[in-house]
């Protein structure tokens, strides 16, 4: 094939959605610094200057990595792979610290986040490990190396004291589950966290009705009758009644409610499993065997959390949990946040017009709290419009990689499309009260040379391998 | 394809639901709810108060009373104050350390962004000598107020005081906002909403460092303050500071009204305070001290004190009986060293027969025991019961036993009990007699009423029956006048039955008759007056004195009482007299000069400590 074939064969959708992107982040960085008096949009001291030139060097980017080969990424996936890690170790040495994570390198003006381009050498490294002939899942020993390459990188970042930025590799299971990992892992894994989240920020009495609620709507799921749930419901009330008198006689005059109720839920679900097994009766056991994990598991979080953990562990979780409800105090960012956003209205207060990003109110305003500008200046369709084409870039992504030939590629494209995702959630959820906390930028939208450059490869790197799908790889 | 390809619809699934959820929630911050509209506003809106100042205040010659000067506050905004030498900046300011890292503290507890303040009320010289080190204090500023100040030391009373306004104001009143200024007693208090002016806003947009960044809406919704109304009072300063004078180191009160208006020229209540005392911060130190003082300095005797009324009250028998042709100025009572009905005596301390004018300038008790009881036994109605309840009927038309002043917040009415009051406490079922009421006829007994209530009654002996309510502003800069002080208020009593009180009343003091107050009398002015002295449970009597004049076309109508100075011609007769005097001629006559030089030594209070001073610094 014919090199020029190659931009013939580029995805133009998604170099239009990446443009548009950029160009909508420069805008948004422009109104978040804006100033009256300095209005040169070349200025380099200032951000949006600074952010023009970034914007520049990554179209460059762009271009020299659609015009290497892309067997190149194919043969040094693993050597990237191995510079990257080299670099996570070096920076633990050398690296400069940055509110307490010492991850950046600083050389003269430039400052560099290895974590970030550690993601496109595990992502390259994951794809050519799926990608080797006969690889399977299903074999232990190719679980562990697949989770070894990528808790690698986890457990240097996590050195590096930035655990927000080890966090994303979690992602990788996106990749791995559609390569054949068993969906229990997946499903058990999301389930887990959602409970460990769960029960650190709902009150406990809420946490164990919506999770009586589940099981029983589960239960009628695989039942589809509700008489049998019925009688579920009146034994846990016999159950709880002499708890409920015991509260009443022997307490203070105050009620419970989460004596009770964790002590008759929990003797009813016991009761149930022994009945369930020795009747055979089919998923009913499972099913209320995870309601009591989930409920010991609960309890031992909780109980973990305060006895064991120290108070600037907890404020640090609760902190990432965005638990702590004094708006000055570790929610103020969020509090901000959700202000800016909400008071943008449908239509916004205008570009330049937002006064919460320009008074500064809201903190990283360029960098991780991007969003918020959007937010307050061009309002819910802006934030609509943010929101549908990052859908729309993952649909799109997932597309290609489902086109690719080679399973190198779509991996690859599977991991592009996975931490794209992953940012995204992450990011937006935070601004808007719906995710914790974690300081990662929004892709190609947020301040910074570093992280827009590091997008721009990964995603160019896959336009790439997606332009020569028709080519043999290996 | 290969076996798992089914999972990319989970995967997208997943990207989908992530989605829709941001937009639902997008949806519900933007569009739905509004309360974070709201908050975006309130954090970049700063409300900048425009203080407007006070109205001022004059006398009736329109001399100036009552002004503003600048103070100070030191404002703290927490999140930009620095490391500080605290110490210094206490004792530049003059305050004790540990209240100010107290009010530093409360600052931070209310925002860390807004400003608070600190230190309140800094006098304009502290705050000159301050402007050159503030740039050591980061975080700190000043805010301009105004404070009261007077060019007269006098009338503290009537013109009253202005403080902080309390909680309970704030919620009554959205108008007032927590440290505002608002009148507490007084005129200050009456006339608030006139003296207080307008309050101006002006909206600033700030950023989260509580700096300005320009106006808000290009200042459409600023507002400029307006300056409170001026007030021009009824009171005389001079007469005033002269009556002051007269009544230091002495306890009790004076009250003098034009008749022909209504219109307060001086109220005095002794012992009082200095205007001064009560501005600002010394008002901290000061208030507690005055409160506890057992004197009672704040407490306004002249529209507060009830007394009995004493024999001043004689001349409201004499009228009533006139007019109810009970008597006629000729009638004659003999007084036998008193009033004596079967083992009932009333005393007295003639030997002679009396008729209306003698009575009136002897004071003869028998002869008002007499007409009292022809009163209740008018034989022209059913009993003693409705002769009583006629009579107080005519009291009550001269002003008694309701608040008779128009503006005097603080008044209290008096007291003329209603004949239930007697069935209950005295008669019990039983018939009624006149007996059991007699101490009335000398204004002992039940009665109270008060000093305002009984000059009042002085110029409406003076008017010939009727009266407007007395007042203490004449005018407002606005040319608002309330109707009522224009309103004549007209007594029972028929004007023909007055010239025969006035002449003994006239007689009272001349010293050829001779009258109880012959001494205070003043030569070449035909004053009207009458002795009285009130009953004091609690220590000697109380000195009173009623009077009005010239007796055609009067000027000046008076009542003084001094406290526990046991007869009318001792104090209050000589004091009214050269308030009257001072006032008419605007001096002292050489001839009557000893007499304002005893009043003036005259110490009832503390005869141990001459020149004691109270409060003043």
């Amino acid at each position: 094939m014919r090199r020029n074939n190659t931009f013939l064969n580029l995805d133009w959708i998604v170099i239009v959605l990446y443009l548009f992107m950029v160009l909508a982040g420069w805008l948004n960085i422009y109104s978040a610094v804006y100033n009256e008096e300095h209005n040169n949009i070349f200025d380099l001291s200032q951000r949006y200057g600074k952010q023009l030139m970034w914007i520049g060097f990554a179209l460059m980017l762009a271009l020299f990595v659609i015009v290497v080969d892309s067997k190149f990424y194919v043969t040094f996936s693993y050597l990237f792979y191995a510079l990257f890690i080299l670099l996570l170790i070096i920076v633990l040495f050398f690296g400069k610290e940055v509110n307490g994570s010492k991850s950046w390198f600083v050389i003269g003006n430039f400052a560099f986040q290895p974590a970030e381009f550690a993601k496109y050498g595990t992502a390259l490294a994951i794809s050519k490990l799926l990608s080797t002939y006969n690889f399977s899942l299903k074999i232990r020993q190719n679980q562990l190396i697949a989770a070894l390459i990528i808790l690698l990188p986890v457990a240097l970042i996590i050195l590096q004291n930035d655990t927000g930025s080890a966090l994303v590799y979690l992602i990788f299971i996106i990749p791995l589950f559609r390569e054949g990992m068993s969906g229990l892992i997946l499903f058990f894994g999301v389930y887990f966290t959602i409970l460990f989240i769960g029960s650190l920020v709902m009150s406990p009495v809420a946490f164990i009705v919506v999770l009586l609620l589940l099981s029983l709507l589960v239960a009628f799921y695989f039942l589809k009758r509700w008489l049998p749930i019925g009688k579920v419901v009146l034994l846990l009330l016999a159950i709880s009644m002499p708890f409920a008198i015991y509260q009443i006689l022997a307490g203070d005059g105050s009620f419970d409610l989460y004596f009770v109720l964790i002590r008759s839920s929990f003797l009813t679900a016991l009761l149930l499993l022994f009945r369930t097994i020795v009747k055979r009766i089919q998923h009913m056991p499972l099913i209320t065997a995870v309601f009591l994990v989930s409920i010991v598991f609960s309890v031992s979080v909780d109980f973990a959390f305060n006895r064991f953990l120290e108070p600037h562990q907890q404020d640090r979780i609760n902190h990432l949990l965005g638990i702590e409800s004094d708006p000055l105090g570790a929610g103020y960012n969020v509090n901000q946040s959700k202000i800016a956003i909400g008071s943008g209205g449908f239509l916004g207060k205008g570009f330049l017009k937002g006064t919460q990003t320009k008074y500064d109110f809201v903190p990283e305003q360029s960098t991780d709290f991007i969003f918020c500008t959007v937010g307050e200046e061009w309002g819910f369709v802006g934030s609509l419009l943010v929101v549908a084409a990052f859908v729309w870039l993952l649909i799109r992504l997932v597309q290609l990689a489902e086109r690719q030939r080679s399973k190198y590629s779509r991996v690859f494209g599977y991991s592009v499309a996975a931490i794209l995702f992953f940012h995204f959630a992450i990011n937006i959820g935070m601004t808007i009260g719906v995710a914790p906390v974690i300081g990662i930028p929004l892709p190609f939208f947020s301040y910074g040379g570093s992280s827009l450059w590091f997008f721009t490869i990964l995603l160019f790197t896959f336009l790439r391998l997606d332009a020569s799908r028709l080519e043999q790889l290996h | 394809m290969d076996s798992y390809s089914k999972r990319k619809n989970m995967i997208l699934l997943i990207f989908i639901v992530v989605g829709i959820v941001f937009v639902i929630k997008l949806f519900t911050l933007q569009v739905i709810s509004s309360a974070y509209k709201k908050t975006a506003t309130k954090n970049v809106l700063r409300e900048v108060v425009d203080y407007p100042s006070r109205g001022l205040i004059y006398d009736r010659n329109g001399q100036l009373m009552v002004y503003n000067q600048a103070a100070y506050d030191l404002m703290a905004t927490p999140r930009e104050i620095s490391v500080f030498d605290t110490l210094e900046l206490c004792r530049l300011l003059d305050v004790p350390i540990e209240n100010f890292r107290i009010e530093i503290q409360k600052a931070q507890k209310y925002s860390r962004f807004k400003p608070s303040i600190v230190v309140k009320q800094i006098s304009p010289e502290r705050y000159a000598l301050m402007q050159e080190k503030m740039y050591k204090y980061p975080g700190f500023f000043f805010q301009t107020r105004t404070l009261r100040s007077y060019t007269y030391s006098n009338a503290a009373h009537v013109l009253g005081y202005v403080g902080e306004v309390n909680q309970s104001l704030i919620d009554n009143e959205p108008y007032y906002k927590s440290g505002d200024y608002v009148g507490i007693t007084g005129i200050e208090k009456a006339y608030e909403s006139e003296l207080r002016g307008v309050k101006g806003f002006r909206f600033f947009l700030v950023d989260v460092h509580n700096r300005v960044k320009g106006s808000y809406e290009n200042g459409q919704l600023d507002t400029m303050s307006i300056k409170g109304n001026d007030l021009v009072t009824t009171l005389d300063v001079e007469l005033q500071g002269y009556a002051e004078l007269l009544m230091q180191n002495k306890a009790g009160s004076i009250v003098a009204i034009e008749p022909a208006s209504g219109e307060i020229l001086a109220l005095v209540s002794a012992p009082g305070y200095l205007p001064d005392d009560l501005v600002g911060r010394k008002r901290i130190e000061n208030y507690p001290k005055m409160a506890a003082d057992s004197l009672l300095p704040l407490y306004n005797r002249a529209l507060r004190a009830q007394y009995p009324p004493g024999s001043t009250f004689k001349m409201v028998h004499a009228l009533i009986a006139l007019q109810e042709g009970v008597i006629t100025p000729y009638t004659s009572f003999t007084c036998n060293h008193g009033y004596h009905v079967g083992s009932f005596s009333q005393k007295c301390h003639h030997n002679q027969a009396f008729q209306l004018t003698g009575s009136i300038a002897q004071s003869c008790n028998a002869y008002y025991s007499y007409t009292f009881r022809r009163i209740l036994e008018n034989p022209a109605l059913s009993g003693v019961r409705q002769g009583y309840e006629r009579w107080r009927e005519y009291v009550v038309s001269l002003g008694f036993s309701s608040q008779v002043s128009f503006d005097l917040d603080e008044e209290l009415k008096g007291f003329i009990p209603n004949s239930d009051y007697y069935e209950e406490h005295v008669f019990r079922k039983s018939r009624w007699r006149a007996l059991p009421l007699i101490s009335l006829a000398i204004g002992q007994g039940e009665v109270e009423t008060t000093p305002i209530q009984m000059a009042n009654y002085a110029a409406i002996l003076a008017n010939r029956g009727w009266y407007y309510k007395p007042h203490v502003v004449k005018s407002i800069s606005n040319g608002n006048v309330h109707p009522e002080i224009r309103e004549i208020h007209r007594s029972k009593i028929d004007p023909v039955h007055f010239e025969e009180i006035m002449d003994g009343m006239e007689y009272v003091l001349d010293p050829n008759y001779p009258g109880t107050a012959s001494s205070a009398r003043i030569p070449g002015i035909v004053v009207c007056g009458k002795t009285g002295t009130a009953e004091n449970p609690h220590g000697a009597d109380h000195s009173t004195f009623i009077a009005f004049a010239p007796r055609e076309n009067p000027k000046i109508a008076i009542a003084v009482y001094v406290e526990n100075g046991r007869w009318g011609n001792l104090y209050a007769a000589p004091i009214a007299t050269l308030i009257i005097e001072k006032y008419l001629n605007g001096e002292i006559q050489p001839s009557r000069k000893y007499v304002e030089d005893n009043m003036l030594k005259t110490n009832l209070l503390y005869p141990e400590l001459p020149n004691y001073i109270r409060y003043s610094k």
